[in-house]
């Protein structure tokens, strides 16, 4: 690449190598500023924008990445893979929606799941990544997510799940929609084992993962600013024909009407996490 | 009375009112027509047979819909002795999208919450088109805790194109009304049996449709999204549906295909509105059945083999 090339507002760009691909370019645009940020000094900032303050969007392994303690990490359920069990075909394949997807997140799906420690404390943590067919859930996401919350309950240890969804995956058809129910019937066996579960919403929680175990938490935790609902700001506005109110839908106005517990910026996330969980549920003693 | 039946329903219904024109001639003693009325009748059985053979899943869905189809009130009345209906969450309002009550089945105490649509406009308005809003979802929630409680068995009935999509809706966190129903079902010490009676739209479905047993009517549908729905976003065209429709095979016949229904019920001839005394006779049955069948299981093998069901449901590979 010539030098010229690195100055330009460049797009997209793999990392080379690895099976981590984080689009990574020189210069990245604030969605919500529009400010011009330099990518290093953004991601030292955990990806939130020095200038609003805008929380940007994460891939799941980030995610993972910022909130967990370095190293002895395992995943759960990494060797699951869709199988397009209904051949479903739209507009396009779904196998070929999911070939793409694979290829430009680097993901086998949109939940990434793994044991790992916060501030030496072992827990179960599951991000979703929004790049993977909008996050959507289908058997793949559901599986993974029992098989954490189960993991949670043969070890003992808490979970912390970061939402970042449309809902749930259309091209699964009503296994999909099961999937709400899935979650939803293995978090209660969590609830039992009197085991803590901290839901993190992030931009965008919506659908069948809204309204299944994203609401689901102990405790409901939001990043500022993201969107999270059930129905889809554009389908209530063709039912009531009507403009939405100001800031409609987001985590402000979420913990305003009491539907969300708190809300956390990206950089106090850890800490105030681990506190929360040491105050449910101590550590069991070594 | 043209809106009340559906394009492909037509034929039968204009051989219907021939029928009918003959038996009125015969009942004035005029003619005898009886020969001609037999051979009508038989060509008429014969055509509705051929059409219901033939349904496609867009078809069956707007059966499914039908102005004319039975609803849980419908049921209710019908199945049940003893009825009372119970109302309101409690803490703010309502919902007369969703029905909830305690009645008797067979003499037996049992606990009922369904979805229900209007019949005219103005019910159609008052009962918001079938879709609950979050404090819908929270007074079926009271009677399942209630019916937990005094160890009454559960049956929830069917028919909603979905949650309602409102700004109110939103604020009082239908998200949760729907969540905290499906993690409350999953492990609710007494036996859950659901029918599908029309349409199964989506998480609105099934905030009432978690438990021990899915039945569903032969020409109810259930899925993710409607067909309008799913078209209008994967195809960019809501004239799609019909295409949409198949791909999501919402039918019971592709469900059971997918091992995700447990029974489904036949409906008379030409579907439930034709012949409800048939249909009411075929439900209750199939409901007596699967209630004892339920009843003879100990109550943690129950709750296991709920939570082995809620928790299979999905096709992955591993790799």
């Amino acid at each position: 690449m010539g030098w010229y090339e690195k100055l330009l507002p460049s797009r997209i760009r793999a990392s080379g190598g690895g099976s981590r691909k984080i689009p990574e370019g020189l210069w990245h645009k604030c969605p919500a500023c529009a400010a011009v940020l330099y990518r290093p000094e953004l991601e030292e900032s955990l990806d939130v924008c020095p200038r609003c303050g805008h929380h940007l969007r994460l891939s799941a392994r980030r995610r993972l990445d910022l909130f967990l303690d370095g190293g002895g990490r395992e995943e759960i359920g990494g060797n699951l893979e869709s199988a397009d069990f209904l051949k479903f075909r739209d507009s396009r394949r779904y196998r070929d929606r999911l070939a793409d997807a694979r290829k430009h997140t680097g993901e086998s799906e949109a939940l990434v799941v793994v044991k790992g420690a916060l501030e030496g404390r072992a827990l179960v943590a599951a991000a979703f990544e929004f790049g993977f067919i909008g996050g959507s859930m289908g058997s793949v996401v559901g599986e993974r997510f029992k098989l954490g919350v189960e993991r949670c309950i043969g070890d003992g240890v808490p979970l912390v799940c970061f939402s970042a969804s449309g809902g749930a995956r259309m091209q699964e058809a009503l296994v999909s929609l099961l999937q709400m129910s899935k979650t939803g019937a293995a978090l209660a066996r969590l609830a039992r084992r009197r085991l803590p579960f901290v839901s993190v919403l992030t931009d965008p929680t919506m659908g069948g993962v809204s309204a299944s175990l994203a609401m689901l938490g102990d405790i409901v935790v939001a990043e500022p600013g993201a969107l999270i609902g059930f129905a889809g700001p554009r389908v209530i506005e063709q039912t009531v024909r009507e403009r939405l109110p100001e800031g409609f839908q987001r985590s402000e106005f979420l913990l305003e009407h009491g539907a969300i517990d708190m809300i956390v910026p990206r950089a106090e996330m850890r800490a105030r996490i681990a506190s929360m969980l040491s105050l449910l549920a101590p550590p069991p003693q070594a | 009375m043209h809106s009340e039946h559906l394009d492909f329903e037509q034929p039968i219904v204009e051989l219907e009112q021939k029928l009918e024109e003959l038996r009125r001639l015969v009942s004035r003693g005029e003619v005898d027509l009886n020969p001609e009325i037999e051979q009508l009748e038989q060509k008429c059985r014969k055509l509705t047979k051929q059409i219901y053979d033939d349904l496609t899943p867009w078809q069956t869905a707007q059966l499914a819909r039908h102005p004319r189809r039975p609803y849980t009130l419908d049921y209710i009345g019908a199945l049940l002795t003893d009825f009372e209906e119970l109302h309101g969450d409690r803490h703010y309002l309502d919902d007369p999208a969703i029905v909830a009550g305690i009645g008797r089945f067979g003499g037996r105490p049992i606990a009922v919450a369904g979805h229900q649509k209007g019949r005219d406009t103005e019910e159609k308005v008052r009962r918001n088109f079938g879709m609950p809003r979050p404090e819908g979802y929270r007074k079926a929630a009271r009677l399942f805790r209630l019916a937990e409680r005094f160890r009454l068995p559960v049956l929830t009935l069917i028919d909603t194109p979905g949650a309602y999509p409102g700004v109110g809706a939103e604020e009082r966190n239908q998200s949760e009304a729907i969540a905290a129903n499906l993690q409350l079902m999953s492990q609710m010490e007494t036996p859950v049996v659901s029918v599908v009676i029309g349409e199964g739209g989506s998480g609105g479905a099934l905030a009432i449709g978690v438990g021990d047993r899915l039945l569903m009517l032969q020409y109810s549908i259930y899925s993710v999204i409607s067909p309008e729905g799913c078209a209008s976003i994967l195809w960019k065209d809501a004239n799609k549906a019909a295409e949409a429709a198949k791909a999501l095979g919402i039918t019971p016949q592709r469900l059971g295909e997918l091992s995700l229904v447990d029974e489904i019920i036949p409906e008379p001839l030409g579907g439930a509105h034709r012949d409800f005394k048939a249909m009411t006779a075929r439900l209750r049955d199939s409901l007596e059945a699967q209630f004892n069948q339920l009843a003879n299981l100990p109550p943690q093998q129950m709750l296991d083999d709920r939570y082995r069901r809620l928790t299979e449901v999905g096709h992955f590979k591993h790799v």
